[in-house]
């Protein structure tokens, strides 16, 4: 077992009454006289109080409790977890862009303006898209705005008999959630034993009342849905649109675009593909793509040029049927300018390049993993830049599940890869190692993996413990839910 | 194998049925479903004086890994939810058919009975799910 | 290859361990009709040293005024340490913690975060983040009409006092369920909602929405506001500005029960202007609707010895589990920016966010006397204001920002285009970044532009 690292306080725990850190505050202050006392607060938050150096320790050695890219191997299947090239963080955080009011004129924003256009036509043209704006948020913002579109398209047309978004069984959560959101009900259409969406039962699914599909490709299985083609003529001979969820455009990028595919409306998680950092859950951003049809409906504002070549922000005067703002602003810049900065250093053959070698990664992996004597969900396809292997006859035989093999692999120091996603596979690891892996690093986590099975078969106990050697041992979920302890409260 | 108490009534959403005799039953989620869902962490449950439609979805059964909608096996009128489960919804882990019933209805049209499975017909569809 | 690691041996092994010729064969089960061309599009990758050239530059070309704006994004001082430590690669490249075991630190971190926007709201729990304040707005307004059983209405009290785009966004996200936003007009003396002017029957209502400062920076009755909703059977929908709350009362404690849901934009803690983002939206709530809330929420619990750690807990809300009728699609919320947030509170303390927010307001208020010994320049609503004020002009405001702008003078948010009865009007702003040397120029600029 390796030394488990100290237990740290929660930074209230660190708290002294009167410690305040003076280099902060020392002469900052003022009269409240503008403010009635009835309209004050009566007692200050209980924040904690703690001197400059008690925080940035604090904050230290919790980091020190995480595993990330930049410490560990991390093929979480579904999330494109890359390098983010720190060279994106420092140009993105320069003084210029970081000091910008959101509010500024266009005319004191021209170098920002300029790097968002660039983007925009960046995504257009490896996405095959007739337009592209960049604010949504997230994929599953991206989403909203994509089936809000779908939605104002067909309302537009006076098609309100449009009541349903078909969605797979292998879909992503995001997808319907969102159809929910956009005031659909939801549909699910069932896989095929090949990982291909079931094209009978599509048939049998569509009609006057489709709105439109939600499609994934490759698909959450980690397969290429090779009657797309079929797919996308069956969805719009019955009127209704394709959507595009881009979470795996890293297997395809420059290889496929979107655009011939057939969909009509998409979104790319710049968070995945564009290698801009997870943060520990956000933030990402998740523009949308359209065909030239949705392009009235686009949620603005969207970086358009005027006569000059002046950039601007274009808003609901120039495009009145837009589904309209999705954020204050102008979505997350930063992030759109770090996945900016990216594209440019990869240039147009960097891009296929990720797609080759993000391949080339994921089925070198599933190879070696065969030969290791694992099982593949779906044998003879080709991985894209992810596959699934189900521990199906782990779980009955000696008695491991995906869980236990996912926490073990926590101890031989690799971040495990998506577990129980998706939900129609059982016992299954969605494994992505992305295509900045080196072969040397798969090979570890093969060998691990092989380990892990040997331990299994010895004593099924080993991986029931684990994980062994992090700050702390296997956690109680349910325990967390029944009790539900959100906050940290001062003991009376 | 799970446990299917002979002398009850079954749905296909994994639903058992208690007939009480004086036109009321009540209802819970069955051994097989309970199993599934794993340790249970949250009920929702609907209020008393509620009418329910055959099939409605009128409560739902919370784990850590899943949350299920239960179905109203028939229509009435809820007479009384389980309250016990507010505090201790692991008791449908642990007596899924006694004291973690979910909720009483006053039948609205006795002859719904029909349409629901009997302890055989219910094992064999749990078996075959199984499959 | 940029961020590729493979050598040519490499590349050549693991070929053969796939059984195939070249990368090229791995692609065989794309239809062929559907390859694409070369990306002529898209220019030719440049190295670091190109590309750092070329952002040093645009970066240099905008213009750096000096801001007085406000209007829902707010300058304020950030120390060195936050950042600094945010941008640790453990933070900034983890993914959402998942793997509760791997991820103690993010977990630890927002369980912190909760903890101290509950204290700084008075509320009792709060979420992980949401996006922005705008969305959160949109998210609040959805989970008041599920938490609020009693009313069938799905119908929403919109003051017109709270920021316009963030009533545009919730529109926008929140009308395909059929849902509701009446406008209420605000009093024209005060620049706030008059609890004097709400009906005494007004029917069905799901809840009401209650700015803290509103836009106009004025503080509403917040207290009256309350009581009247909760009286009326609605819930209260707090939209909040997080430094603020360091001076005034709290969203939990106004009124006899206290707001039900709070939300806000959660920039002024510690989050950069950055042209709007990424910034992050907070909720908090009463804890008996916890369950309605939409987004990560952290749980401590016990490992199995028994020892504290932290997981992402009450997940059956969330559309991974609960798909179409999940509490919201939200999957990727904020995280790096919570971080920051919570470093920021942690560094600053009670007393350093009480200065800030002190500063702010006595600022404000200096520049409100300064700009209004100006002939023609006037404060329009007389309610109490925080740290951002309405002033009239005398002559057109884009005129007057245009000249402002010459003197490298941000000048404040013209209201004319969202509130057409203000016109010759201007939103301004101090906070505590602002000092008298600041507002000097400010105030000989504007007299220039004015005579
Ligand atoms: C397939 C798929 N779709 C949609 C999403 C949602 O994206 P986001 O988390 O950015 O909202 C994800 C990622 O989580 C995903 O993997």
């Amino acid at each position: 077992m390796t030394q488990r690292a100290v237990c740290e306080p929660l930074i209230f725990e660190h708290s002294r009454p009167g410690r305040v850190n003076r280099a902060q505050s020392a002469h900052l202050g003022g009269e409240l006289n503008g403010i009635p006392e009835s309209l004050r607060r009566k007692h200050p938050p209980r924040l904690p109080e703690v001197s400059e150096l008690d925080a940035v320790r604090h904050y230290t050695r919790l980091s020190q409790k995480n595993f990330s890219i930049d410490t560990h191997f991390y093929p979480l299947g579904s999330c494109t977890m890359k390098y983010n090239p720190r060279a994106c963080n420092t140009l993105a955080s320069l003084p210029g862009f970081l000091g910008q009011h959101p509010l500024s004129a266009a005319r004191d924003s021209q170098g920002i303006l300029a790097c968002l256009w660039e983007l925009q036509e960046m995504l257009k043209e490896v996405t095959g898209m007739s337009a592209v704006s960049l604010t949504p948020m997230a994929g599953a913002q991206g989403e909203f705005a994509g089936v809000a579109m779908i939605r104002a398209y067909h309302d537009a047309r006076g098609d309100d008999a449009r009541t349903e978004i078909l969605v797979p069984d292998a879909a992503h959560g995001t997808n319907p959630a969102t159809a929910t959101m956009c005031g659909y009900t939801v549909r699910e259409i069932p896989t095929d034993n090949q990982g291909d969406v079931d094209e009978e039962a599509l048939k049998a699914a569509v009609g006057p009342h489709t709105a439109g599909i939600m499609l994934t490709n490759p698909s959450t299985l980690g397969v290429f849905e090779r009657r797309i083609h079929e797919i996308a003529r069956i969805v719009h001979e019955a009127g209704g649109l394709l959507y595009y969820d881009g979470a795996n455009l890293n297997a395809i990028l420059g290889k496929v675009k979107p655009g011939d595919m057939g969909f009509d409306v998409i979104h790319m998680n710049l968070h995945k593909t564009f290698s801009t950092p997870h943060g520990g859950g956000g933030p990402g951003a998740g523009p949308v793509g359209v065909s030239e049809h949705l392009q009235p409906f686009m949620p603005i504002p969207v970086v358009g040029r005027d006569d000059s070549g002046a950039f601007r922000w274009l808003d609901e005067h120039d495009l009145p049927q837009s589904i309209g703002r999705l954020s204050a602003h102008m979505g997350n810049t930063g992030i759109l300018l770090r996945a900016y900065i990216y594209a440019l250093m990869l240039g147009r053959e960097g891009m296929v390049r990720i797609a080759d070698y993000a391949t080339l990664n994921a089925n070198y992996l599933m190879a070696r993993l065969r030969d290791a004597g694992f099982d593949m969900a779906l044998p003879g396809r080709r991985a894209t830049h992810e596959f699934i292997l189900t521990l199906k006859h782990q779980a009955k035989e000696p008695g491991v599940t995906a869980m236990d093999f996912a926490k073990r692999l926590l101890d031989y120091g690799f971040h495990a890869p998506t577990t129980y996603f998706p939900l129609i596979i059982p016992e299954c690891l969605l494994i992505e190692p992305t295509e900045t892996e080196s072969k040397q690093a798969l090979d570890a986590f093969v060998e691990a993996m092989t380990a892990i099975q040997a331990e299994a078969e010895k004593d099924v106990e080993t991986l029931k413990g684990a994980p062994y050697s992090l700050p702390v041992r296997r956690l109680d979920d349910v325990k967390a839910a029944r009790e539900l302890d959100l906050r940290w409260q001062a003991k009376a | 194998m799970s446990n299917i108490p002979s002398e009850l009534k079954y749905t296909k959403s994994h639903e058992w049925v208690r007939i009480e005799g004086d036109g009321t039953v009540t209802v819970g989620i069955s051994d097989h479903a309970q199993a599934l869902l794993g340790d249970m962490v949250f009920v929702e449950l609907p209020e008393p004086g509620t009418s329910l439609d055959a099939g409605e979805e009128c409560a739902v059964v919370e784990s850590v890994k899943a949350a299920s909608d239960v179905y109203a096996p028939m229509t009435g009128e809820v007479l009384a939810a389980n309250e016990l489960l507010e505090d201790a919804p692991e008791t449908i882990n642990t007596d899924a058919y006694n004291d973690g019933w979910l909720f009483r209805i006053k039948l609205a049209d006795e002859a719904e009975l029909k349409e629901l499975l009997d302890a055989e017909a219910y094992a064999e569809l749990v078996a075959e799910e199984d499959h | 290859m940029p961020f590729i690691p493979h050598t040519e041996d490499d590349t050549r092994a693991m070929l053969a361990a796939c059984g195939v010729d070249s990368i090229e064969d791995l692609f065989d089960e794309i239809p062929p009709e559907l390859r694409a061309d070369a990306l002529d599009g898209i220019p030719p990758g440049r190295d670091e040293l190109a590309v750092s050239r070329l952002l040093h530059a645009r970066a240099a070309q905008d213009a750096q005024p000096l801001c007085f704006t406000g209007a829902g994004a707010y300058e304020h001082h950030i120390p060195a340490a936050v950042w600094e430590i945010t941008t640790r690669g453990e933070y900034y490249s983890a993914y959402t913690p998942y793997q509760a075991e791997a991820s103690q630190g993010t977990l630890q971190l927002l369980y912190e975060f909760q903890t101290m926007m509950s204290e700084l709201t008075a509320m009792e729990v709060a979420n992980a983040s949401l996006y922005d304040g705008a969305t959160a707005l949109a998210e609040a307004v959805l989970m008041a009409v599920r938490a609020n059983r009693k009313s069938k209405a799905r119908r929403i009290l919109m003051p017109r006092t709270v920021h316009p785009r963030y009533r545009g966004v919730v529109q926008a996200i929140v009308h395909h369920q059929g849902i509701t936003l009446e406008l209420l007009d605000y009093d024209t003396a005060g620049g706030h909602i008059n609890p004097a002017s709400l009906p005494t029957t007004p029917g069905d209502i799901t809840a009401l929405v209650i700015p803290q400062p509103n836009f106009f920076g004025a503080l509403e009755d917040a207290d009256a506001l309350t009581d009247w909703a909760h009286t009326h059977g609605a819930l209260v929908i707090g939209v909040v500005n997080p430094t603020a709350m360091a001076v005034i009362t709290p969203p939990g404690e106004w009124g006899a029960a206290g707001a039900d849901i709070v939300c806000g934009e959660g920039q002024p803690l510690g989050i950069p202007l950055a042209s709007g983002g990424p910034y992050f939206g907070f909720m908090c709530c009463k804890q008996k609707i916890v369950r309605q809330m939409p987004g990560r929420i952290i749980g401590a619990t016990v490992d199995l010895e028994g020892k504290r750690g932290y997981v992402l807990t009450l997940q059956a809300r969330e559309q991974h589990i609960r798909r179409s009728k999940a509490t919201s699609n939200i999957c990727t919320n904020q995280g790096l920016m919570t971080t920051a947030a919570t470093i920021y509170m942690a560094v600053m303390g009670p007393a350093g966010l009480e200065g800030v927010a002190r500063q702010c307001h006595a600022n404000t208020r200096a520049l409100v006397q300064q700009l209004g010994e100006i002939d023609g320049v006037e404060t329009v609503f007389d309610r109490p204001t925080f740290h951002e004020t309405v002033l009239r002009l005398p002559r057109p405001t884009a005129e007057v920002l245009a000249g402002l702008s010459e003197r490298g003078i941000f000048g404040g948010f013209d209201l004319s285009a969202d509130y057409p009865e203000l016109d010759n009007t201007l939103l301004v702003c101090a906070t505590e970044t602002r000092n008298e040397t600041d507002m000097d120029a400010y105030a000989a600029a504007l007299r220039e532009v004015l005579a």
